[in-house]
């Protein structure tokens, strides 16, 4: 994404949301300053190599007590895929019974990541 | 009369951990009322994630962070009616509630924790010159409607507030096809935290701008428009400023107040800066036997600080229920002064006694701070400074007192906690 120089990033990791500092050249991290934990380390390497987010939304429900059900994509996919996943889930009507953890949609716009359930139902 | 060891009015996130930690300790006769048609409270409608690092060291939803404490509230057969308004308690600690089956009843209590939560300000609170039109909802209004009822509230959307509700809408309208135009702030400060701005407002473009508030909306049956103009030190519109936006539908987060109608009416005692209760280390109010935890104490940025804090009103409860009659009136109670850029402590009184071996102290300070210290006296010996890079209004702070420490001061009469430059 970018090749010399600092990119200063505020870590998303926990609501600490430490300021950390990002050193690179020629496509290689030199270094990483101002996080507080192994995470902000981890997360600003991604985040100036390839860049990732849980996408949370919901899809319609039948046959239970509430119209919707929250879901997750189970594990972080590239920032820009975010729009092709909530499209992907357009449409979607899930029955009642669902738990949580149970597969919604597999292998997400081509991200080789599943959409799970975020509530009973 | 029905009665019951511990009553806990709200089945959300402080209610659900209160109680569960309450049956831990030991006491068995735990009801909780709940006015929804689930428990888990708000978050059933907070379907993002960043839930219970703190609690459970992994990332949840909200809907998923409930369910945690709703099974172990079902494991732990601890009783809840669903559906219950409580209507009134008294201050002999009687719970008028109502429901469809059931009707009005009594119901009497050992001891009470309050965890209704908070509610949203609302637009009659900021005096925005205009109409009434449809298309103003404050943003928890919105994610309800949005997250749990299936209904996209408009399609053009401008956001004032930058609470971290409003943020995380930001998002979420974007992602469901709304286009957000702007989030405007009346502070220089964001209200909300920093991985929000990042990752509701800065991945997906939407500008931020601080002291900026909406001076009018225009549209008589439906929003049409609304103007923006920035606001000088005082928070006073600066003429020439206005920028106009079309938009038909305007989302308000612009604060959280503890809903304590129930607490004022059985005679709590609440704070003038936190409008929820005033409480001692036991986070017990000032009638014996009443404890308060959660947002209806003070609003929190973090469920897992929430958990933790009922958890405490939980045990706290049990031993009130459990040594009922014969409490130790030993010790006397410090009240703590908050000074010098720190707006108030929870709780605000300590009784060394019967503090557990470590205290939190949360508060939050009125401005932005740089490299401040946070300092703590016991009387005029300070006892901790630390050195904090950014301290902001929309980020809770907390300090952590040593009963051992403590101790050792026996003609204690105040503990002062205030921001140091040096």
């Amino acid at each position: 994404m970018m090749t010399v120089g600092k990119r200063e990033l505020i870590c998303i990791g926990c609501p600490m949301g430490c300021p950390v500092m990002v050193e690179m050249d020629g496509g290689e991290i030199v270094s990483v300053s101002g996080n507080t934990c192994p995470r902000g380390d981890a997360y600003a390497r991604k985040e100036v190599t390839n860049p990732t987010r849980i996408v949370t939304s919901t899809v319609k429900a039948e046959g239970g007590l509430v119209e919707m059900i929250s879901v997750k994509t189970k594990e972080d996919i590239p920032k820009d895929k975010i729009f092709d996943c909530v499209r992907a889930l357009k449409g979607i009507t899930v029955k009642a019974p669902v738990h949580i953890g149970d597969v919604i949609l597999a292998d997400v716009a081509g991200t080789g990541v599943d959409v799970v359930a975020t509530r009973n139902a | 009369m029905k009665t019951y060891d511990i009553i806990i009015i709200g089945g959300g996130p402080a209610g659900l951990s209160a109680a569960v930690c309450a049956k831990k300790s030991g006491t068995d006769s735990i009801l909780i009322l709940e006015r929804d048609k689930e428990l888990g409270g708000i978050l059933n409608q907070c379907i993002h994630n960043g839930f219970g690092l703190h609690t459970f060291k992994e990332e949840l939803t909200g809907p998923e962070y409930a369910e945690r404490f709703i099974e172990q509230v079902k494991e732990l057969r601890i009783e809840y009616k669903l559906h219950t308004m409580v209507m009134d308690i008294s201050s002999d600690k009687v719970v008028t509630a109502m429901n469809s089956t059931d009707g009005l009843f009594e119901l009497k209590a050992g001891a009470i924790i309050l965890a209704m939560g908070c509610r949203e300000r609302s637009r009659g609170a900021l005096n925005i010159p205009g109409y009434r039109p449809a298309g103003i909802f404050s943003a928890g209004t919105a994610q309800r409607l949005v997250n749990m009822e299936g209904c996209l509230p408009g399609r053009k959307v401008v956001i004032l507030g930058s609470g971290d509700i409003g943020l995380i809408m930001a998002r979420r309208m974007t992602l469901e096809g709304a286009q957000v135009q702007v989030v405007a702030e009346l502070m220089p400060y964001s209200g909300g935290l920093k991985r929000n701005i990042v990752q509701c407002l800065d991945d997906y473009g939407i500008p931020l701008k601080l002291s900026h508030t909406v001076v009018d909306i225009r549209g008589k049956e439906r929003v049409e428009g609304i103007t923006l103009a920035q606001v000088d030190e005082k928070g006073r519109p600066i003429p020439g400023t206005e920028e106009a936006y079309e938009c038909d539908t305007l989302l308000l987060s612009v604060g959280l107040i503890p809903e304590n109608e129930l607490s004022s009416g059985m005679g709590v005692e609440l704070s003038r800066v936190t409008s929820g209760p005033v409480v001692n280390e036991s986070l017990e109010t000032n009638i014996e036997g009443v404890f308060a935890c959660g947002n209806v104490l003070h609003v929190h940025d973090l469920v897992d600080f929430v958990s933790e804090e009922a958890a405490a009103a939980g045990r706290n409860a049990a031993r009130y229920v459990q040594t009922a009659g014969m409490r130790q009136a030993a010790g006397c109670t410090v009240e703590i002064r908050a000074v010098d850029g720190v707006r108030y402590t929870v709780p605000s009184r300590i009784n060394v006694e019967r503090m557990e071996d470590i205290q939190t102290l949360r508060f939050r300070v009125g401005g932005v701070y740089k490299n401040c210290f946070v300092s703590v006296y016991l009387d005029e010996e300070r006892i901790l400074h630390r050195k904090r890079p950014v301290m902001a209004p929309g980020e809770m702070e907390e300090v952590k007192l040593k009963r051992e420490e403590l101790l050792q001061y026996p003609d204690l009469q105040t503990i002062t906690v205030k921001l140091e430059e040096v």
